[in-house]
C-alpha cells in the first residue's frame, strides 16, 4: 500500500443556500465516511483556513492571502491505495466535483 | 452527530436576526453577508470531522467573532443600530453588548422582532412572505420560487424590494411599543397563515419543499406563542387551525405519492399528539370573546378530527361553523364548502342546490376543486354521466400531475355506478 495526499481546491462559490451548504457537508461526510470504512483513510485530514501569508523569495517577501479562489486549497485527506490509479479512481466520489472544485491526488514520496 | 435536515437554514434565520439588531436593520445586508460567510466556515470545518457537539454554540460564537471584527474595522465608516451605538463604541463594552444580543431569548425577541419587520403594511403580501422566507427562514430566491410554482426574476425582485423597504426604517419593531404590536399582529398573522396554507394545499403537494413550509410556519406561529406580546387568543386560534390541519399530513398521500382525498383519509394515520395541541389552544383561544376566521376554521377541523370516519361527522355543527365564517368573509370558495358539508348533511340534491345558489359562482369557474365537487354530489345521487363530465372538466383544469391522477380515479369510479 502507498500513501497519497488528496489536496481539495476550490468547491465553493460563496453563494449557496443553508440548505445546499447543508447537503454539501453531508456528502462530503459520508463520502469520507464511507472511503474510511472500506480501509483507505489513513488520516482524513484537516479544513484550511482561507486567509494566510505567502514567504517567497531570497528576501523571504511576506505577502497576505486569501488567495484566487480557484486555486485555494481548502483542505486535506491522506489517503491509502494500491497505486496512483487507485488513488485517483477513490478521488471521483469526491463531492467537490459536483461544485466546480478539483481534487490533485499527490503520491506521498516514499523513502 | 446528525443534524436535523432544517439546521442549516434555521440557524441562518436566528443569525441574522441577531446580527440585524447589531448592526441596525439599514445594514441588513451586511448581515446577511456575515451570516452566510459564517455557514461557509462552519461547512468547511465540519465536512472533515463532522459538526462539533453543540453546533449552534459553535455558530453563535463564530458569527459573534466576525461581528466583532466587523464593528471595529467599521465603526467610523457606519452607523450601526442608533439604540446600541453608546455600548459599541468602546472595547470596553462592546464584547459584553454583543454577547447579551446572542443570548437565547435575546434571539427568539430578535427573531420575533424581524417578522414584525417583514410584515410592513407597505408590503403586498407576496413581498412579505418572501422576505420572511429569506431572512428569518433561510430560504434562497430560487428555493422560494420553487415553493410557490414561481419565476426566480419576480420572486428576486420582490426580496429586493421588501428589503429596500426594511433597511429604510429606522430600527426593528419595538416589541415594547403595546399598540404598534396590536396593530401589526394581524398582519403578521395573515402572513403566517397564507404560507401555511401556501405549504397545506399548495398546487404541488409531493414535493419537500411544501412540508417546509407549513413547518415554518408552525415554528413561526410558535415564537409569537411563546413572547407575551403575540400571545393573544387570535394567536391561539391560528397554532390551533396549523396544528389540527397539519395532523392530517400523514393520511394526505398514499403509498404512490398521490392525494388520498379527504374522505377517504386513513384517519387512524391523522397524528393524535398535533390533535391534542391544537385542542387545547382552541379551547385556550376563546378566552377573551374575540372571533376570528381562525377560530372559526380551527373549530371546523375540530369537528373533523374529533370523527373517527366522515360518515360519523357532524356534518350540522360544520355547516354552522360556515355560516358563521361567510359571516365574517364572505367568498364563493367558503360558500362551496358549506354547499359541500350541506351535501353530507342534507344529501347530494340540497348540495347541489346550495351550489347553484353561490353568489359569485363564476369566480369558481377555474377552480378545479368546483367542478370536481359537482361530480362528487351527481356520483352520489347516482347521475354516473353528469358525474363524468364534470370529472372530465376539472380534469382539463388540473394543475399539475397529482390532481390529474385523483381526478382520473374519480373518472374510474364513475365506471362502478349503474344507470349513469
Amino acid at each position: 500500500m502507498s500513501q497519497f495526499l488528496f489536496l481539495y481546491r476550490g468547491g465553493m462559490t460563496g453563494n449557496e443556500s443553508p440548505a445546499e451548504m447543508q447537503q454539501q457537508m453531508q456528502r462530503w461526510m459520508s463520502w469520507l465516511k464511507d472511503l474510511g470504512e472500506k480501509g483507505f483513510v489513513k488520516d482524513p485530514g484537516q479544513p484550511l483556513e482561507r486567509g494566510g501569508k505567502v514567504v517567497s523569495g531570497k528576501q523571504k517577501l511576506v505577502t497576505d492571502g486569501p488567495f484566487a479562489e480557484k486555486d485555494l486549497v481548502s483542505g486535506f485527506t491522506l489517503v491509502e491505495a494500491k497505486d496512483l490509479a487507485q488513488a485517483t479512481e477513490l478521488s471521483m466520489g469526491c463531492p467537490v466535483f459536483a461544485y466546480g472544485g478539483a481534487v490533485e491526488v499527490r503520491p506521498i514520496a516514499k523513502m | 452527530m446528525d443534524l436535523d435536515g432544517r439546521f442549516f437554514r434555521r440557524e441562518a434565520g436566528r443569525l441574522t436576526a441577531a446580527l440585524t439588531r447589531l448592526f441596525g436593520v439599514r445594514n441588513l445586508a451586511l448581515a446577511e453577508d456575515v451570516t452566510q460567510d459564517t455557514l461557509c466556515r462552519a461547512l468547511e470545518v465540519w465536512k472533515f470531522h463532522g459538526p462539533p457537539p453543540n453546533p449552534s454554540a459553535w455558530l453563535m460564537t463564530a458569527a459573534k467573532n466576525r461581528a466583532v471584527d466587523v464593528l471595529r474595522r467599521q465603526r467610523t465608516a457606519r452607523t450601526f443600530a442608533p439604540e446600541l451605538a453608546r455600548w459599541l463604541e468602546t472595547e470596553w463594552t462592546l464584547r459584553p453588548t454583543v454577547d447579551a444580543l446572542f443570548a437565547k431569548d435575546a434571539i427568539e425577541d430578535d427573531q420575533l422582532r424581524m417578522m414584525l419587520s417583514c410584515c410592513h403594511p407597505r408590503l403586498p403580501e407576496a413581498a412579505q412572505l418572501a422576505v420572511i422566507l429569506q431572512v428569518l427562514c433561510g430560504f434562497s430566491v430560487s428555493e422560494i420560487a420553487s415553493a410557490f410554482l414561481d419565476g426566480a426574476a419576480a420572486v428576486e425582485k420582490r426580496v429586493t424590494r421588501a428589503k429596500k423597504v426594511l433597511a429604510a426604517s429606522k430600527s426593528l419593531f419595538d416589541l415594547g411599543d403595546a399598540g404598534e404590536a396590536a396593530a401589526r399582529l394581524p398582519v403578521v398573522h395573515r402572513a403566517l397563515y397564507l404560507l401555511f396554507n401556501e405549504g397545506y394545499h399548495g398546487a404541488s403537494p409531493e414535493s419537500a419543499v411544501r412540508g417546509e413550509l407549513v413547518q415554518e410556519a408552525m415554528r413561526l406561529v410558535s415564537l409569537l406563542l411563546d413572547h407575551p406580546m403575540g400571545r393573544t387568543p387570535a394567536t391561539r386560534a391560528l397554532a390551533a387551525l396549523m396544528c389540527l390541519h397539519a395532523a392530517r399530513m400523514p393520511a394526505r398521500l398514499d403509498q404512490a405519492g398521490d392525494l388520498t382525498p379527504f374522505f377517504e383519509q386513513d384517519r387512524s394515520l391523522w397524528d393524535a399528539a398535533l390533535i391534542a395541541q391544537g385542542r387545547r389552544l382552541l379551547d385556550e383561544s376563546a378566552a377573551g370573546g374575540e372571533v376570528t376566521t381562525y377560530h372559526i376554521e380551527a373549530a371546523i377541523a375540530g369537528v373533523h378530527a374529533a370523527a373517527s370516519a366522515a360518515a360519523e361527522t357532524d356534518w350540522a355543527a360544520i355547516v354552522r361553523l360556515y355560516d358563521a365564517l361567510l359571516a365574517l368573509r364572505p367568498s364563493p370558495v367558503v360558500a362551496l364548502h358549506r354547499a359541500i358539508a350541506l351535501g353530507q348533511h342534507q344529501g347530494p340534491a340540497r348540495g347541489l342546490e346550495a351550489i347553484a345558489a353561490i353568489e359569485g359562482r363564476e369566480r369558481l369557474e377555474r377552480y378545479p376543486f368546483y367542478a370536481a365537487a359537482v361530480g362528487e354530489m351527481e356520483l352520489a345521487r347516482g347521475q354516473a354521466e353528469r358525474a363524468r363530465e364534470r370529472f372530465r372538466h376539472a380534469l382539463a383544469l388540473a394543475r399539475n400531475p397529482t390532481e390529474r391522477r385523483s381526478l382520473e380515479k374519480r373518472l374510474i369510479a364513475c365506471d362502478g355506478v349503474a344507470g349513469g
